[in-house]
């Protein structure tokens, strides 16, 4: 029985190895390897990608701190970070309202936050440019109703990007903050108001650290995609500002610098590694705090 | 009142100072909504709550001096036990050394100071109980409200914390209003019941009060078990009935709310007021044993007298004689004294 289970595991193994570990050592090994001159890579160990995050070489061989890449990081994590704690701020409400709605009413709205993955994110995004746009939506609205007639450009810049990343990941905030909260008994936060508390007392006190599982759950599922956002920053960004997964998109296209492109790409593992450890470290702690 | 469902008529009682006040009704009845409405979750369409004469209806529940004890405790399962106790305090704007002291003190009175620092997963049901208990009673409310709270409890624990739940009402000196469907837990504790049923008050009174002299049917039915009769109402005299049995016996009997343009009456006659055999006396019949339960107590007989049944308990003591065998010819007696003439 125990010999049928290790062996019944093996699809499932033998899947996991070819399609996920398998490619990221290839990729890390691709880091380590020597650019082609037309693409590609020589099998020349040597850590000149992973320099070139920091450095750049002068024309005539010395070697200068460069800044430009940190920057695109920087970008990136901040970006991702502001994208996670805005669509925490605007999912919870949103989730909390569908849990107070009848059952049916329940199941049509939940399928409606979804409804947006039925659409290319593509079709999606450039929504957003119309919306945003010069003679668009906004601008129209603000113009006509004479409340300003500059705004400067509302596309292709940071806050742009932003506004498409909410949009895009937001779904996947509200699904399991709203599982958290319908998980939630609402006798406790009878309770709390029957012991004195006032909704803002009782909403700091009881139902948001009752709910921190599904935030956190949700922190990560927005996080992670918004790290390797790509299309917001091409298409909203107007391919101006570059985010993480445009700067590898490139080295591996256009600029045909593979083992740079592998290590921005295992920088970016980095990051995403460096948060789920952290998360993780947390929800252990918490459960060891438990079992004391 | 639930959508267009009335699920109250009109209700009015006065609960007294340092009460154990028991509402008491099968579940639909109402009960837990007029609980509710003391606490403030609920608003009634109409009417009047007041609390020591101060009108407490526009209150929102975090401004009324009266606490809660959940039926399933709704404790906070993120929060010790010192922190489910400190958070009624803390909202009070109570002085932190003031609270903690208030918090040990709760946690003694209900013996649970070893366990302070742990949090309500890590407690059986009886310990979360006396934790929820301790919780409520911390912000020294004017009266405390208690719903169902011994219904998740098994049937031993139920027994012994409705013991300590009567000596804490005794301790405090508090008013409980306690809500139950359980006769016999409301019998045991209470000072005062309200019997509540179809959405109305049935009665008012104490726990003997309404066992011996149940004002109508419903009550008589409720609380313990009876034997009921139609009976054919022949005069009234002030507290006292004439009534004809299908027997054909005449009886005169006490009697509540009986009008003298009834014709047919009920007549409500207690299992254990039945003597059997050698102890039959009174009123004398015979009958045959038609079914025997043994109760380790008492055992439970039904006895069939001309096409009745009627239901009999007896105590067993140790020198009793066997238990009835079925379909034994059996002599049974009672007093009329013991029986109740109810109107409807």
């Amino acid at each position: 029985m125990r010999e049928f289970r290790i062996w019944g595991l093996l699809p499932a193994q033998i899947l996991m190895v070819a399609t996920l570990i398998v490619p990221v050592l290839i990729i890390v090994a691709v880091s380590f390897a020597t650019r082609g001159p037309y693409g590609g890579f020589d099998f020349v160990p040597t850590t000149a990608a992973y320099r070139q995050i920091l450095f750049t070489e002068g024309w005539s061989g010395e070697v200068e701190f460069n800044p430009q890449y940190l920057i695109i990081i920087a970008r990136t994590v901040l970006l991702a970070t502001l994208t996670t704690l805005i669509c925490m701020v605007l999912a919870f409400p949103v989730a909390y309202w569908i849990t107070l709605q009848k059952r049916t009413a329940r199941t049509i709205l939940l399928v409606a936050v979804t409804l947006p993955f039925w659409v290319s994110m593509i079709v999606r995004v450039y929504a957003w440019l119309i919306i945003l746009g010069n003679d668009g939506v906004i601008e129209k609205t603000l113009r006509l109703t004479g409340i300003t007639d500059d705004i400067g450009s509302l596309l292709f810049n940071n806050r742009a990007m932003l506004v498409g990343m909410v949009y895009s990941y937001i779904p996947l905030m509200i699904l399991p903050v709203f599982a958290s909260i319908e998980k939630l008994d609402p006798a406790l936060i009878e309770a709390s108001h029957d012991l004195h508390a006032s909704r803002a007392v009782t909403l700091r006190r009881v139902i948001l650290p009752l709910c921190w599982p599904g935030l956190a759950a949700g922190a990560i599922l927005v996080f992670v995609p918004s790290l390797g956002a790509v299309l917001e920053p091409i298409l909203l960004g107007g391919g101006k500002i570059m985010m993480m997964g445009n700067l590898i998109q490139m080295q591996f296209g256009g600029a045909r610098n593979w083992p740079f492109g592998a290590a921005v790409a295992i920088m970016l593992m980095c990051v995403v590694m460096a948060f789920l450890l952290f998360n993780g470290l947390r929800a252990m702690r918490k459960a060891v705090g438990e079992m004391a | 009142m639930f959508g267009d469902f009335q699920a109250l008529e009109t209700v009015s009682f006065d609960i007294h100072d340092n009460e154990f006040f028991t509402l008491l009704g099968p579940s639909g009845c109402g009960k837990t909504t007029l609980l509710r409405m003391i606490a403030g979750f609920e608003v009634p369409t109409t009417g009047r709550i007041a609390l020591h004469g101060k009108d407490i209806q526009g209150l929102p529940p975090h401004k009324r001096r009266v606490n809660t004890v959940f039926q399933n405790y709704a404790l906070f399962p993120h929060m010790t036990l010192e922190q489910n106790i400190a958070y009624g305090l803390e909202n009070l704007g109570w002085p932190s050394e003031k609270t903690r002291a208030r918090v040990a003190e709760m946690l003694d009175l209900v013996h649970m100071s070893k366990f302070a620092r742990r949090k309500p997963q890590q407690l059986s049901g009886g310990q979360r109980q006396r934790v929820a208990l301790a919780r409520a009673l911390a912000p020294e409310p004017e009266v405390l409200l208690l719903d169902e709270p011994l219904s998740a409890l098994d049937l031993k624990l139920r027994q012994a914390m409705r013991e300590e739940l009567r000596a804490l009402q005794r301790q405090t000196g508090l008013t409980f209003v306690f809500v139950t469907h359980d006769q016999e837990e409301a019998l045991d504790m209470s000072d005062r019941i309200c019997v509540l049923g179809g959405g109305r008050i049935q009665q008012l009174g104490t726990p003997r009060d309404i066992y011996e002299n149940p004002t109508n049917r419903f009550v008589a039915n409720f609380i313990g078990e009876t034997n009921f009769f139609d009976v054919d109402l022949l005069s009234i005299d002030g507290n006292m009935a004439r009534v004809r049995t299908p027997l054909g016996l005449d009886l005169t009997v006490p009697q509540r709310n009986v009008r003298s343009s009834q014709q047919k009456v009920t007549l409500s006659l207690r299992p254990e007021t039945i003597g059997l055999g050698d102890q039959a006396s009174g009123e004398i019949m015979t009958g045959t044993v038609v079914a025997t339960n043994y109760l380790g107590g008492h055992t439970q007989y039904i006895i069939r007298v001309g096409d009745m049944d009627i239901r009999v308990s007896r105590r067993n003591s140790w020198n009793d004689a066997e238990t009835l065998a079925e379909g034994a010819t059996v002599k049974l007696g009672f007093h009329p004294e013991a029986a109740r003439v109810l109107g409807q």
